[in-house]
């Protein structure tokens, strides 16, 4: 793409402008989900191996609860589905998407144990950066819609640094669903987040099953609300050790794991 | 999405989490001042002596502090792992490699505008009539230093002493560019001055070398 | 291993020759007398520590494109390797140098590129010393060994171009115009055995370093066995580091 200085040093004012020309990136209920597969993935740091031999697939508009205790390859497996990190050995491919690995970022949202969000920056800066980088039309716009349904709106222009636990958690989720994922992977998703927080996480976990997001959440049995899970999958020492399977019930396999991690936080 | 636009919108990032603090771009000025008044206490210039040591000096005293300013610029990206953030954003690696540079360049720019005049004032050296092509080699010897610093800085990010190995690993690196600009700026200072092609076309060489080197090289830079 | 051992004995005993020949079968030299026999050693060295950075460039190329550790490992058994020689350029030049022309050192283009390329691959080593991480050491110093790779050569033009421009009175001319044959031959000689010491330090230093990576994993394995068989926190939280 041609770009003189004048037309660059344009582009660069013109940021906060709603963008003509952006990707088109309105997706609705998903018509074709995402699933994503695991084959043989081993993943080594050295000499630790966090993750051997792990062979899964996950269709398109499941629910699964990933579990096992700290350690257990929950964390590497998520970040390898994020695109984060590539597998020492084996693959990670998502299914239904047909296209190239850029795209595919496109579709996944991931909360981590970190918040990906900019200390110095306001709420509304840093949901705006991300809706422009994931090249969505009218970003300002997105962004504010966003402050609105987690109920941040009153604090759009202070500085995430200022913002309670809760409120950076908030935040956090905001931002990874921004984009409408297909795919949204969550690491301990709840972890601190208060009373409102947790109310409207539940219930926007609920629209997205209804609208057909694959989700995959990792979680102790005890936490989160685990009832609208499809399957449940849990991980020992890098290997996936129970699988309720596609078609199968979770819910049996949960209340096992829960009365085995009885002390367990 | 393209690269260019999606360094640009890192860019404005930069600028705007820098603009609001501006902490980085004052220590790098006051710094840089620091080292032209020393350099002063250490030998008494006249104005002779100004033309001969001064381009030596000032790109001394913008290695140091670029230098100095580069690390913090990945440093930043690791307090709530928003590098990660960006990684998986749809956008290429070297976006996010090339937004940082261009911080830091622009950072870097804006020292130097102040530091020239201040240089120009301190040691009586007259810039007039060479100001657009001073401008050019300077652009030129600081980009090739934000190039390679950048890649380096990255690196270092991850390492422990990272104040110190950075510098370590830069400056030997930017011998040549070094030479190159010194000599490029004390040709503009000569009694007849003259833009200095040789020097000139070898910066911009050094600049294409290194900036073709990070383009290859920058997802061995960025992965996990 | 038995390879190797006669590749040692074949080096010391070329090592040997070479200074005997230095020593007393070089004729000596009109003006610099027996100083000059430094020269034996000083530019195979040199052209030494050039083979050895190369060496260093390949390996960082390869792990790049394959991932293989022992393309590390050959990385950093090169790089010691080489700034060992060149330390030994940057001793025996002024050696030299000092009573023959009076002086210790001069900045001209070939000392002044010598002495950048020492900085370049001792900061390789120690951008190495600074980084835990195994992967992420391997990865940013083949990174950085590269960039320095493509930098030598910019070193030196620029100090060319520089030195032609400012012209300074030329000290260490080319020491092979018109040389003596007796001498070229005992030149040939002392380059094959310092060639040969420094592949033999260089495959000896790779195996060191293949030999601590092995025992780190083994140790590490070892412990984390004990550290399970010492615990009761059952199997799951421990599994992971087993192996």
């Amino acid at each position: 793409m041609q770009r003189s200085a004048t037309s660059f040093a344009a582009e660069l004012i013109a940021l906060g402008e709603p963008r003509a020309n952006s990707q088109p990136s309105e997706r609705g209920p998903a018509v074709n989900p995402i699933g994503i597969a695991f084959e043989g993935v081993e993943k080594r740091f050295g000499s630790l191996v966090a993750l051997r031999n792990v062979s899964l697939e996950i269709r398109g508009g499941e629910f699964v609860a990933l579990l096992g205790a700290n350690g257990a390859g929950k964390t590497t497996l998520l970040r390898m589905a994020a695109q984060l990190m590539k597998p020492t050995a084996g693959s990670v491919a998502l299914t239904g998407t047909g296209s190239k690995s850029e795209d595919a970022r496109g579709f996944i949202g991931f909360v981590a144990h970190t918040t990906f969000l900019y200390d110095e920056m306001s709420a509304e800066e840093n949901l705006h950066l991300f809706a422009q980088l994931y090249g969505l039309n009218d970003a300002s716009a997105r962004a504010a819609e966003a402050l609105t349904a987690c109920g941040l709106s009153s604090r759009a222009g202070s500085l995430v640094r200022t913002f309670s636990r809760g409120m950076r958690q908030r935040l956090a989720i905001a931002r990874a669903l921004l984009h409408e994922p297909r795919l949204l992977l969550l690491d301990e998703p709840a972890a601190g987040l208060d009373r409102q927080g947790l109310a409207w996480f539940g219930t926007t976990l609920e629209r997205l099953r209804a609208e057909g997001c694959t989700i995959v959440m990792s979680t102790h049995a005890r936490n989160e609300s685990l009832d609208l899970t499809t399957r449940a999958v849990s991980l020992a020492g890098g290997r996936i050790e129970r699988d309720s399977g596609i078609d199968g019930d979770p819910a049996e396999l949960l209340a096992e794991l829960r009365s085995a991690q009885g002390g367990e936080a | 999405m393209t690269t260019s636009r999606a360094a640009a919108i890192l860019l404005a990032k930069e600028l705007r989490l820098e603009f609001r603090t501006r902490e980085l771009l004052t220590t790098t000025v006051i710094f840089a001042l620091v080292v032209v008044v020393l350099f002063s206490f250490a030998f008494e210039p006249t104005a002779a002596d100004s033309r001969r040591y001064g381009p030596g000096l000032l790109w001394i005293a913008f290695l140091f502090a670029g230098s100095l300013m580069l690390n913090p610029s990945f440093a930043r990206e690791q307090s709530n792992e928003t590098l990660d953030a960006l990684r998986m954003a749809p956008i290429a690696p070297f976006a996010i490699l090339l937004g940082k540079m261009l911080a830091n360049f622009v950072f870097l720019a804006v020292a130097e505008a102040i530091l020239v005049p201040v240089f120009a004032v301190l040691y009586n050296v007259s810039f007039s009539g060479v100001a657009g092509r001073l401008i050019l080699v300077l652009a030129l010897g600081t980009l090739g230093l934000v190039i390679t610093g950048t890649v380096f800085s990255a690196i270092s990010a991850h390492a422990r002493m990272r104040e110190l190995l950075l510098p370590l690993l830069l400056l030997p690196i930017l011998t040549p560019l070094l030479i190159a600009s010194v000599e490029a700026t004390a040709s503009l200072l000569a009694e007849q001055p003259e833009l200095d092609r040789t020097w000139v076309a070898f910066l911009a060489g050094f600049d294409i070398v290194f900036l073709t080197a990070s383009w290859l090289m920058c997802d061995y830079l960025l992965e996990e | 291993m038995k390879g190797r051992i006669t590749l040692v004995l074949v080096a010391a005993a070329l090592m040997v020759f070479a200074g005997y020949a230095a020593l007393y079968v070089a004729p000596d030299e009109k003006t610099m007398h027996a100083i000059q026999r430094i020269f034996y050693f000083h530019v195979p060295s040199a052209i030494c520590s050039f083979v050895a950075f190369f060496v260093v460039f390949i390996a960082n190329f390869a792990y790049l494109g394959t991932r293989q550790p022992k393309w590390d490992w050959l990385g950093v058994a090169g790089a010691e390797v080489g700034v060992v020689c060149s330390t030994i350029v940057l001793i025996t030049g002024p050696i030299w140098a000092h009573p023959v022309w009076g002086i210790w050192w001069t900045w001209d283009a070939r000392l002044t590129s010598t002495f950048v390329m020492w900085l370049l691959y001792t900061a390789y080593l120690l951008l190495r010393g600074f980084l835990d991480d195994p992967q992420r050491k391997a990865m940013f110093s083949a990174v950085f060994g590269i960039f320095a790779f493509l930098d030598v050569p910019l070193v030196y033009f620029s100090n060319r171009l520089w030195r032609t421009q400012h012209p300074q009175p030329v000290i260490l001319g080319g020491s092979n115009s018109g040389l003596d044959p007796v001498m070229g031959k005992v030149l040939l000689i002392s380059f094959v055995a310092v060639l040969c010491i420094t592949a033999v330090l260089i495959t000896d230093r790779y195996r060191l370093e293949r030999l601590r990576s092995e025992f780190d994993e083994l140790r590490f394995r070892a412990e984390s066995r004990e550290a399970e068989r010492a615990s009761k926190i059952p199997h799951a939280a421990r599994e992971a580091r087993v192996e």
